[in-house]
């Protein structure tokens, strides 16, 4: 190291063919993120290029370079289109509502594991709900259409032996079911694993508190409240306004497998799914390009703003 | 053991029965469909196989099995989820063991223009007719060199390397070893538990993922499992509405006489899900101790 270090300072004082020197001596280390730097440039930055396809009339057999320009073309046709509408709101509603919902049930999973003391019971609930974290969403997919299934679905079998409905209801074709299910579908997969940094610090509190405030007689809820929760507050905050940089992923393969059903399009029509369709199915790429872009610049807002309030609480981002 | 107070004592109470509700409707899901692979297709059709499969049959899996189809596709699965895993930690792990140099010339631009692709993307379209002009469509290799660099696997085997005693690998230098010989003698070796973790996600990713081969792949012979269940699945939910049917799966689903298509697809759906779930328990140590590293860079 300090022999690598002194050579540097004397090769400095020579002019510029001095750092081309230095990386021929260095040919080991550099041949070993070389490969790596490629695969970077070809797989992340030329489809960062290839955006301006978003500004073209593409065509396929005329290729990108000879396609010609024709500006904003495709970003006015889409906010002038009447699919518009319907799939920003759905974009917006649903990444919200994942993020209203979704964001709190690990640490309230968290909290509720954290007061049992059993450690046989805690063991089991923990590798239960950690599990569906590691299937696809194919998987997934099909638990919820088999569950909802009007033929033998056990939700339908269930209503029904309540009495609360007399005829199986066909959940994954009615509209107004279907955000409710594609949270809870979201809620299922992922609570078990995002408790895991939450139950981590939950065990970094030091346990010197909670004798103190027993002594002061708080409850067990007390306790949770004004001692746990605050304490874990700062992960929590972390975590916040990661989510809040990924506010606009409304859901791809969830969506894509859970609303099959054409008749749900009104509802379940996000960007993502609707570049997909419209991109890839139906081979308008410009335009499909046009509104990815248009999705990303408006990610990149939201990145900006949860830096900013990661600046302002102390967490920054980069 | 102190005493709870009569309200403590609801409150626990009252979590014991919530959680054990959750562990239920995160179970039983699993436990349905595994029975109904288990139980005779006519017999599930008339409904209220619940808990326990009533007709018990082997006839689903059986069918499964002799179907040339879905064991190409589990034997494609396998082999990519081997071959994927493999070069993507070698290759990321090689990267990242590069990046820790303090010495290389052009580090912190590197690191830029690895960080800004955790930010900023081509989208789905602009990678698509990328993967398309190059010609990985429809080959085996689309599955493998798109995936081999991971920035945030990088940037998790950077952080560890980094915390290895920098004592180590300056004696191996001393000793005579190049970078590539500290890398494969000292380093990974030493990397036990990070390697461990960061394998099993990228396994995990590889056996699961399926959208890629539903847009890059129309060779049968290189369909993996999950996208042909997606295929079986959606026709079952499909064919009520539209006519745009699947035609290779309801060839498999043709055969069946007293087998049913959802009897079939759940025992597909087991096939699927039962290496994870059979290795996982396994692993949980490891991935809740991996989880908190790759927490805790930022």
């Amino acid at each position: 190291m300090a022999q690598l270090s002194i050579e540097g300072n004397t090769v400095k004082k020579k002019n510029s063919s001095s750092l081309f020197i230095r990386f021929l001596k260095q040919w080991e280390i550099q041949l070993m993120v070389l490969p790596g730097l490629i695969l970077i440039f070809i797989f992340s930055y030329i489809p960062m290029y290839g955006v301006l396809t978003g500004f073209k009339d593409y065509n396929i057999i005329k290729g990108f370079v000879a396609s010609p320009w024709v500006g904003f073309k495709h970003f006015e046709l889409f906010f002038n289109s009447p699919d518009f509408s319907r799939v920003m709101r759905n974009t917006v509603l649903l990444s919200l509502l994942k993020f209203v919902i979704g964001f709190p049930a690990p640490i309230l999973l968290a909290l509720m594991l954290n007061e049992v003391k059993n450690m046989y019971f805690k063991r089991i609930v923990q590798t239960v709900s950690y599990l569906p974290y590691f299937l696809s969403w194919v998987i997934v997919a099909g638990f919820f259409t088999s569950m909802l299934a009007t033929d033998n679905g056990s939700v339908n079998i269930a209503l029904e032996k309540a009495n609360l409905i007399d005829q199986p209801i066909n959940f994954l074709s009615i509209s107004n079911y279907f955000w409710t299910i594609l949270i809870t579908a979201n809620v299922w997969k992922d609570i078990g694993f995002a408790s895991i940094v939450y139950l981590a610090a939950i065990a970094g509190v030091d346990p010197h508190m909670y004798e103190a405030a027993e002594m002061d007689g708080a409850s067990r809820l007390k306790q949770m409240f004004l001692i746990t929760l605050p304490s874990i507050m700062p992960v929590v905050i972390i975590f916040m306004i990661l989510a809040v940089g990924n506010l606009l992923n409304a859901g791809f393969e969830d969506i894509l497998l859970l609303g099959v059903n054409p008749l749900l399009r009104d509802v379940s029509d996000v960007i993502d799914t609707y570049v997909y369709r419209v991109g890839i199915q139906n081979g308008r790429y410009a335009y499909a390009t046009a509104v990815g872009l248009f999705k990303g610049i408006i990610s990149v807002g939201m990145l900006v703003i949860a830096n900013y309030l990661a600046r302002r609480s102390g967490n920054s981002l980069w | 053991m102190k005493r709870l107070g009569y309200g403590d004592r609801t409150m626990v109470i009252i979590i014991y029965i919530l959680l054990m509700m959750l562990a239920f409707t995160t179970f039983y899901p699993f436990w349905n469909a595994f029975i109904i692979s288990f139980n005779e297709g006519k017999d599930t059709a008339l409904g209220g196989v619940t808990f326990w499969p009533r007709q018990w049959t082997w006839e689903n899996y059986e069918t499964v099995f002799k179907d040339k189809r879905l064991i190409g596709a589990f034997s494609i699965t396998v082999l990519r989820t081997v071959v994927g895993t493999i070069t993507s930690i070698f290759a990321t792990s090689i990267f990242a063991y590069g990046m820790t140099h303090k010495e290389l010339i052009g580090r912190n631009y590197y690191m830029v223009i690895c960080i800004i692709t955790l930010y900023f993307g081509g989208g789905l379209i602009p990678t698509y007719l990328l993967i398309r002009g190059l010609g990985l469509d429809n080959s085996f290799w689309v599955y493998i060199i798109p995936s081999l660099i991971s920035v945030w696997n990088m940037i998790i085997f950077r952080t560890f390397f980094n915390s290895l005693p920098d004592g180590l690998q300056e004696s191996a230098k001393i000793d005579g070893c190049g970078s590539w010989g500290t890398y494969f003698r000292i380093v990974l070796p030493l990397s036990g538990p990070v390697v461990a973790t960061l394998a099993l996600f990228t396994a995990v990713y590889h056996w699961n993922e399926w959208f890629l081969p539903s847009i890059y792949v129309t060779n049968e012979d290189l369909i993996p499992i999950q996208t042909l269940l997606k295929q079986v699945l959606n026709t079952n939910i499909v064919t009520a509405n539209t006519s745009s049917l699947d035609t290779a799966s309801l060839a498999i689903l043709g055969k069946m006489q007293s087998i049913t298509s959802k009897s079939l697809s759940m025992a597909i759906m087991m096939v699927a899900t039962l290496p994870i779930v059979c290795i996982y328990p396994f692993l949980q140590k490891y991935f809740v101790k991996g989880v908190l590293v790759g927490s805790l860079k930022e």
